[in-house]
C-alpha cells in the first residue's frame, strides 16, 4: 500500500449515521463536536464543557463511546460516527429514551442525549450490568438536575423490560 | 523555517493532516511537515486546542499506526504499544499481568476518556498526575522512541525531565514502553475528590517482587516528576518477613512515613502540600498492606 501523504485538512468526508457528509472550509483544529453541531446541523451532541468532563457530547466512534469534544474531526475520517440522532432515527435507543422520559430522568434535558448514547453503549455490551457497572459506565456523564437516582432507575427499567 | 502548512494560489494558508497506517509513514509525514503535532487519543490535545493553548498548523494522527497498537507479554518482559488505550490496559492478559497498571487505568477520567486516551499520550504529556507513571517508574520502564535519526530507548526516569517536559524531540514518536515482568502482587492507589473523573492529588504504585525479595515504590502528583522512594523500598525489603509475606503494623506505618518524606509536594488548587504528604503516607502504607495480605 503506498504511503498516505499528508492532505489539505480543510475539506474531508465523514461517515455520520451511515451517511457520507462533506465538510468544507474547515479549520484543522475543529473538534468532531463542533463539526457535528455547527457544520453538519446535528445538535444532538451537546456542548457543555469542551474538556471531556461532562459526557454531554458522547457519540460512538467505530462503535466505541467517546467524547466528541475530544476527537479532532479530521481524525474521524474513515471511522463510522453514530450520534444520538442516528440512534433515534433507527429506534435502537427508543426504549432508553422512553424510560428516561417516563421515569423523570429528564429535567432540563441538556445531559440527556449523552446519557442516551452512554446507556445504549453499556446495555449493548453488558445487558445485565449490575448497579456498580451501571454507575461506573455512567460516571463520565454529568447531570446537574436529577441527582442521578431517576436516571439509574430508568436504566434498571430498560434492563427489566428487555429481559422479560 | 518551513512549517507544516503550504499556501494555495490565493495565498491562503493550507493546513495539512496525515493519517498514516505505519510508523515509517508517520515519521515520513513528520519530516515532510516540520512543526507538525502528533495526535493520539486527543484527550489532552483537543482540550488544549479548544482552550486556545495549542494551535496546530499540521497534524500527524497516530491512531491508525499498526506498530503502536497492541502489546506482547513475553517470559521476561511486557511490551505495551504507545497506542494502547486505558480501556485496553484494563482488560485481558495485559490487566492480569500488570494489575496495578489496570488499576491505574481504571481510575483515569471516565469510560469515554479511557476509550480514547493512550499510554503514549500519558507518557508524552508527562503530567506529574499522569496515572500510568507511578507504576512505570516503579518497574524501571523503558520508553522506546523513534525519529529521523533512528531509534533510542530511554529509561522513564530520564524520559520525564520536569512538569510536562520530556526528552522527546519534535521529530520523534513514542513507539512503546517495556517493563520487566515481576512475580508478586502489586497495587495502585490514588487520592482525589471523587472516584471518577479526578486528577490525582497523590498516587502511589507498590510492587512486591517475590523473586528479588524487594519492594518497589512509585509516587505520583507529589513532585515535578514521578518519583521512586529508595528509603521506603529498602525499609520494606528488610522489614517484610518474606517466608510468610508479612510485616508488622509498625513496619507498615514506617513505610508510609518514609514514602511521605520522599515527596516534595506543592500547594495548588487541588490540595495543600501538607495534605499531599499525609495522603501519600496513608496510601503507601495501605498499598503495601494490600499487597502482602493478598498473597497470604
Ligand atoms: C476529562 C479528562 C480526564 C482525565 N483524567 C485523567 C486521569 O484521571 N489521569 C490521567 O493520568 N490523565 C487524565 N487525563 C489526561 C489524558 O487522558 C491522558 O494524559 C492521556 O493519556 C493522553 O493520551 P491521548 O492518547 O489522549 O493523547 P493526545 O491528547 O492525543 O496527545 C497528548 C500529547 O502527547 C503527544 N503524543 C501522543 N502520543 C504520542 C506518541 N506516540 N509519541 C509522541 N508523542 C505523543 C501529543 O503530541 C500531545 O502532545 C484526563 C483528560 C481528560 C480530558
Ligand atoms: S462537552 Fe464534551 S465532555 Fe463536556
Ligand atoms: S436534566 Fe438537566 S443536566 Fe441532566
Amino acid at each position: 500500500m503506498p504511503p498516505e501523504p499528508a492532505v489539505i485538512a480543510d475539506r474531508y468526508e465523514l461517515s455520520v449515521n451511515a451517511t457520507m457528509r462533506v465538510v468544507e472550509d474547515a479549520w484543522i483544529g475543529e473538534t468532531l463536536l463542533f463539526v457535528l453541531r455547527e457544520r453538519l446541523g446535528l445538535p444532538g451532541a451537546k456542548n457543555a464543557c469542551e474538556q471531556g468532563e461532562c459526557g454531554s457530547c458522547s457519540v460512538l466512534l467505530d462503535g466505541v463511546v467517546v467524547c466528541a469534544c475530544l476527537v479532532l474531526a479530521v481524525d474521524a475520517v474513515g471511522s463510522e460516527i453514530q450520534t444520538v440522532e442516528g440512534l433515534s432515527a433507527s429506534g435502537d435507543a427508543a426504549d432508553i429514551q422512553a424510560a428516561l422520559v417516563r421515569g423523570g430522568g429528564v429535567q432540563c434535558g441538556f445531559c440527556t442525549p449523552g446519557f442516551v448514547v452512554a446507556i445504549y453503549d453499556l446495555l449493548r455490551r453488558n445487558p445485565d450490568a449490575d448497579e456498580m457497572a451501571v454507575r461506573e459506565a455512567l460516571s463520565g456523564n454529568l447531570c446537574r438536575c436529577t441527582g442521578y437516582g431517576r436516571i439509574l432507575d430508568a436504566v434498571r427499567a430498560v434492563q427489566r423490560a428487555r429481559a422479560s | 523555517m518551513s512549517t507544516g502548512s503550504t499556501h494555495d494560489a490565493r495565498g491562503a494558508q493550507q493546513l495539512r493532516v496525515a493519517r498514516p497506517a505505519t510508523l515509517d509513514d508517520a515519521l515520513c509525514a513528520l519530516r515532510e511537515m516540520p512543526g507538525a503535532q502528533l495526535l493520539a487519543g486527543g484527550t489532552d490535545f483537543c482540550v488544549e486546542v479548544s482552550f486556545g493553548s495549542r494551535r496546530p498548523t499540521a497534524v500527524v494522527a497516530l491512531r491508525r499506526v499498526e506498530e503502536l497498537r497492541g502489546h506482547d507479554i513475553a517470559d521476561g518482559h511486557v511490551r505495551i504499544g504507545a497506542g494502547t488505550t486505558y480501556a485496553e490496559m484494563g482488560r485481558g492478559a495485559l490487566a492480569s499481568t500488570l494489575p496495578a497498571l489496570a488499576a491505574a487505568a481504571r481510575t483515569v477520567g471516565s469510560p469515554q476518556i479511557r476509550n480514547a486516551g493512550t499510554l503514549g499520550g500519558n507518557v508524552a504529556t508527562a503530567s506529574p498526575a499522569g496515572d500510568t507513571l507511578p507504576l512505570l517508574v516503579a518497574l524501571d520502564a523503558r520508553v522506546r522512541v523513534r525519529g529521523a535519526a533512528g531509534e533510542r530507548v530511554v529509561a522513564l526516569e530520564r524520559f520525564v525531565t520536569g512538569v510536562k517536559r520530556t526528552v522527546l524531540a519534535p521529530d520523534e514518536v513514542v513507539v512503546d514502553v517495556v517493563v520487566d515482568r515481576c512475580r508478586g502482587p502489586q497495587e495502585f492507589l490514588k487520592v482525589g475528590t471523587r472516584n471518577a473523573m479526578v486528577i490525582a492529588i497523590a498516587s502511589v504504585a507498590v510492587v512486591v517482587d517475590l523473586d528479588a525479595r524487594a519492594v518497589r515504590v512509585g509516587l505520583g502528583s507529589v513532585a515535578p516528576v514521578p518519583r521512586r522512594c529508595a528509603s521506603a523500598e529498602a525499609h520494606a525489603g528488610e522489614a517484610i518477613d518474606w517466608g510468610r509475606l508479612w510485616a508488622s503494623e509498625a513496619a507498615l506505618a514506617r513505610f508510609g512515613e518514609l514514602a511521605a518524606e520522599a515527596c516534595s509536594p506543592i500547594t495548588d488548587h487541588r490540595s495543600t502540600a501538607d495534605y499531599r504528604s499525609h495522603a501519600v503516607a496513608v496510601i503507601a502504607r495501605r498499598a503495601l498492606e494490600r499487597c502482602i495480605r493478598h498473597a497470604t
